[in-house]
């Protein structure tokens, strides 16, 4: 369930199998031969040691130095167009505990072992107070720069981890809609030719993400996107990697082949979009990130300098630092978790505010639900309803969002927390406030939804 | 009822699917012996394997020391991929990686390799058997009562965690009308009961039934009331009328890209009600027409790499693929979630590099030094020697065309100077045998 990699191989180290290291399976050299070291990789990692500075010093606007693909990709979406992201919190976090009801009589009654104490004030509702792992986002909420919902949701809420999850991908409560909500935006207002419009940060594809037409990328981190194969360089290897781009492009007439070939040709591309960010030292953050097992801070570290390069990036998704199904063992499990997350915002945050690109990004935060609101007996709880998500980011506007129920009537007849905002109407204001598009196109229904404001 | 049996030409090329799709592909003269057989008794054979027997050298590290599978961390990943590659009975171990990915349960939320061994041996003891009797044994898994914190639900203390999946994702599934909020609550009252102890140093241990621990009332299921226990929660979603169609849909799903038709899935719910019997549904299936005249299917990473080791006879030697196996996008033993791994989404620019990295490590042991070799610097030939070192797997016509023009465009770049003349058909071989191996031609079977 954790986005953590566990990596301990004592043997081959994995920086030798997944990359080239120069000189290393390079033929010996006769008289007269020209230096065969890799072609394209001093190359790259000459552009990408250009890049670490260019980088910090000066954020935006040294397309010239990338790859040709790049700069065709950015030329045809704008570099200035802006950026959603959303980071997931897999399992159901619990409301009652991100923002904790205190002044709520019912609380403690109902969380006799798992009241949270000691957090900080929330400014816009006296019954509410921070989690203490999540200090990162009130710093950030005081200079207005986070919209908090404290229970948004859906009408008959779905206590299944994967309909109510899958729901909030596509942006309906649909269980046969095949595409996400990010999507089918992409494929309305994206480009055929740049996978890095979507981009996952986790490894694998996150369904949000899926399009119908368009292509989208899946990768662990931009500095890791390269392909080689031992005996092959110089030329040779020039032609293979081309030749990938080749094969994704041959005629296959079964579907399964054809599928591999798309992929196989977004992979190509993707490639070339990333090159310049292949090498070990090639993103360098402004800001320290979390220290952790844990790869949620390394994304978006390498999320920020790509958006500081001026990349093509529109939709990204993330997962969140930690796992959120606490059945058991909440109070222990739900505080680090917090913890990573909120510090790595924070830190995202400040990246792109020294990057000189906070404007561009916005971020969501959110959770397929909340959780029961009374205990369970294994310290922990169960499946809930209404959950809390998190607007963050420079042009946020920085005010809740449907408040707080109350747990003396703000809960259904199964004990789960009523939603006071609609994840839809969320979508729906995002899409026109944000990215500047019909919701209407994207959202089933999105003409009865309402449009909290999210944009300042 | 009967059921639709595939009826045209059963020859290698339609044995090496039945391999790849109820197994991890053919070692090699494994099809041909298939199609000496023809098509019902190869199921058979396939459905009814004797006794295990390993073919080939056993696992071992890089360093030539033998696996840990209990301790050492990636090495329950080798110690499994070992026994698709060298087992003799495919569909066993092919039906184990499914009932993994049907119960899954992941390490990451145990955090014992042993016990996670312990429920593996459990899938594959009833890898072909009764469904009822798995989903018993399931129940009272360790692994599994840690995962969905079976041994955390009391009658003081109710859990839902597993009464939830039980009947969402291993019997009845969701959106079906099948079961309600209130069957999920009472559910977990009469799977109260299991405890367990944990002790520093030794762990999780003494997994038990408690009576004491155990809410013995009445409670209502399915509108049913009764005083129900495990057994009877068990019992009670397999006697479901809604339970044979999931099941055998989602068994389908595994081995068959297109849903089944109306036909085909009241024939197979019918052998299934039969005993919850998996061998016969599982018999039926591999010989349905859609299987073998229908749409490829991509495989899943592990049986895509399974199968290439397979393919060229080799071992395990190095651990390197339980991190490879993650990159891919499929870590044995550790699923991303309870539902398991999407077979519907294998496919993505992350895991496309993982399964480059796969056939990279493969060839890293294996690659042609130009120094030594000698190779005709003829694209047609060179092609030809890298598709015998994957002993010759049939390619698209699309896929052949895109692999020649690389090996023409390669030669020529060679033109006029001698060491690249003698050298580029090397380089260009070791180039082939990789993108053979990750063409859609070999992803899909």
């Amino acid at each position: 369930m954790s986005s953590a990699r566990r990596i301990s191989c004592d043997e081959c180290s994995r920086a030798d199998v997944l990359r080239a290291v120069a000189g290393r399976g390079l033929p010996s050299i006769e008289s007269g031969m020209p230096a065969p070291a890799g072609t394209g990789l001093t190359r790259r990692s000459f552009v990408a040691r250009s890049l670490g500075l260019a980088l910090s010093v000066y954020g935006l606007g040294r397309l010239q130095l990338f790859d040709e693909g790049i700069a065709a990709a950015a030329g045809a979406t704008g570099q200035a167009s802006p950026i959603l992201v959303t980071v997931f919190l897999q399992g159901g976090a619990d409301s009652l505990s991100l923002l904790y009801p205190e002044g709520d009589p019912l609380y403690r009654k109902l969380r006799p072992r798992l009241a949270v104490s000691g957090g900080a004030p929330f400014a816009e509702d006296d019954r509410l107070r921070w989690h203490p792992a999540l200090g990162p986002l009130a710093e950030l909420h005081g200079e207005g720069k986070v919209s908090v919902l404290p229970a948004v949701g859906y009408d008959h809420p779905d206590q299944s981890h994967f309909t109510s999850r899958h729901f909030w991908e596509v942006g309906a409560t649909d269980t046969g809609l095949l595409t996400g909500w990010m999507g089918r935006y992409l494929d309305a207002a994206g480009s055929a030719d740049n996978p890095l419009q979507g981009l996952s940060l986790t490894g694998s594809l996150q369904p949000t993400l899926a399009t119908a037409k368009v292509p989208v990328a899946a990768i662990d981190g931009p500095d890791q996107y390269d392909f080689w194969v031992p005996g092959v360089w110089g030329e040779v290897e020039q032609r293979m990697l081309d030749a990938i781009g080749t094969l994704g492009g041959a005629p296959q007439s079964d579907p399964a082949s054809r599928a591999v070939a798309n992929v196989t040709a977004q992979a190509d591309r993707l490639r070339r979009q990333l090159a310049p960010f292949a090498g070990d030292d090639a993103i360098v953050p402004t800001v320290p990130y979390p220290k952790t097992d844990d790869s949620f801070p390394t994304q978006l570290q390498g999320l920020a300098a790509m958006v500081g390069a001026g990349l093509p990036l529109r939709c990204v998704a993330l997962e969140a630092a930690g796992e959120y199904d606490t059945h058991a063992g909440q109070a222990a499990a739900l505080g680090p978790a917090l913890s990573t997350t909120a510090a790595s915002l924070l830190a995202f945050q400040r990246d792109l505010e020294a990057r000189g690109c906070a404007d561009r990004v916005l971020t969501l935060v959110w959770s397929e639900f909340g959780r029961r609101a009374r205990e369970n007996g294994s310290g922990g709880t169960d499946h809930g309803a209404a959950g809390t998500a998190f607007l963050i980011g420079s042009r946020a506007a920085g005010r809740q969002v449907g408040e707080f129920p109350g747990l003396a009537k703000g809960l259904d007849d199964e004990g789960n927390m009523r939603a006071t905002s609609d994840f839809r109407a969320v979508y729906a204001s995002l899409l026109e406030q944000w990215l500047g598009f019909d919701a209407a196109r994207i959202l089933p229904g999105a003409v009865k939804l309402g449009r909290p404001k999210l944009v300042a | 009822m009967g059921l639709p049996v595939y009826g045209g030409s059963f020859g290698v090329a339609q044995a090496e699917r039945l391999l790849w799709r109820a197994g991890c592909g053919p070692r090699q003269g494994e099809a041909e012996a298939l199609v000496k057989l023809g098509l019902r008794a190869a199921v058979h054979a396939l459905v009814h394997p004797g006794p295990e027997r390993f073919v080939g050298p056993a696992p071992h590290d890089a360093k030539g020391r033998p696996l840990a599978p209990g301790d050492a961390w990636g090495h329950d990943h080798c110690w499994w991929l070992d026994r698709m590659v060298r087992t003799s009975r495919p569909l066993v171990e092919r039906m184990t990686l499914v009932w993994h990915d049907w119960f899954a349960t992941s390490n990451d939320g145990v955090g014992s390799q042993r016990l996670m061994l312990r429920q593996n041996a459990l899938f594959r003891s009833h890898a072909l058997g009764s469904f009822e009797a798995l989903l018993l044994d399931v129940t009272k898994d360790p692994a599994m009562l840690l995962w969905l914190n079976g041994t955390d639900n009391s009658k003081d203390a109710p859990n839902e965690n597993y009464a939830r999946e039980m009947m969402e994702l291993f019997t009845l599934g969701a959106g079906r009308g099948a079961y309600t909020e209130r069957d999920v609550r009472e559910q977990a009252r009469a799977l109260t009961g299991w405890r367990n102890d944990w002790k520093q140093g030794r762990g999780e241990y003494n997994f038990r039934f408690e009576r004491g621990d155990h809410d013995a009332g009445t409670k209502t299921v399915f509108h049913k009331t009764g005083r129900y226990d495990w057994h009877a929660a068990c019992r009670l979603c397999v006697s479901h009328p809604a339970h044979g169609e999931f099941l055998v849909r989602k068994l389908w799903s595994y081995f068959i890209p297109t849903a089944p038709d109306r036909r085909t899935l009241a024939g197979l719910e019918s052998i299934y009600r039969h005993g919850r019997q998996v061998r016969p549904v599982l018999q039926a299936i591999l010989m349905h027409p859609e299987l073998h005249a229908g749409p490829r299917m991509v495989k899943p990473p592990v049986v895509h790499l399974a199968g290439l080791l397979r393919r060229i006879g080799a071992g395990i030697t190095t651990t390197d693929w339980a991190w490879i196996g993650s990159l891919s996008g499929q870590q044995l033993f550790y699923p991303p979630n309870v539902a398991g791994w999407d077979d519907t989404r294998w496919l993505d620019t992350a895991s496309y590099r993982g399964r480059w990295i796969a056939v990279q490590r493969i060839l890293h042991d294996r690659k042609l030094d130009p120094e030594k070799a000698t190779a005709s610097p003829d694209a047609h030939a060179v092609l030809a020697r890298a598709l015998a070192f994957w002993k010759e797997p049939p390619l698209s016509d699309g896929t052949r065309a895109a692999l020649l023009e690389f090996a023409r465009r390669s030669l020529a770049d060679a033109n006029g100077q001698r060491w690249k003349q003698r050298q580029y058909p090397v380089l260009l071989e070791n180039a082939l045998r990789q993108l053979i191996a990750v063409s859609p031609d070999l992803q899909t079977a």
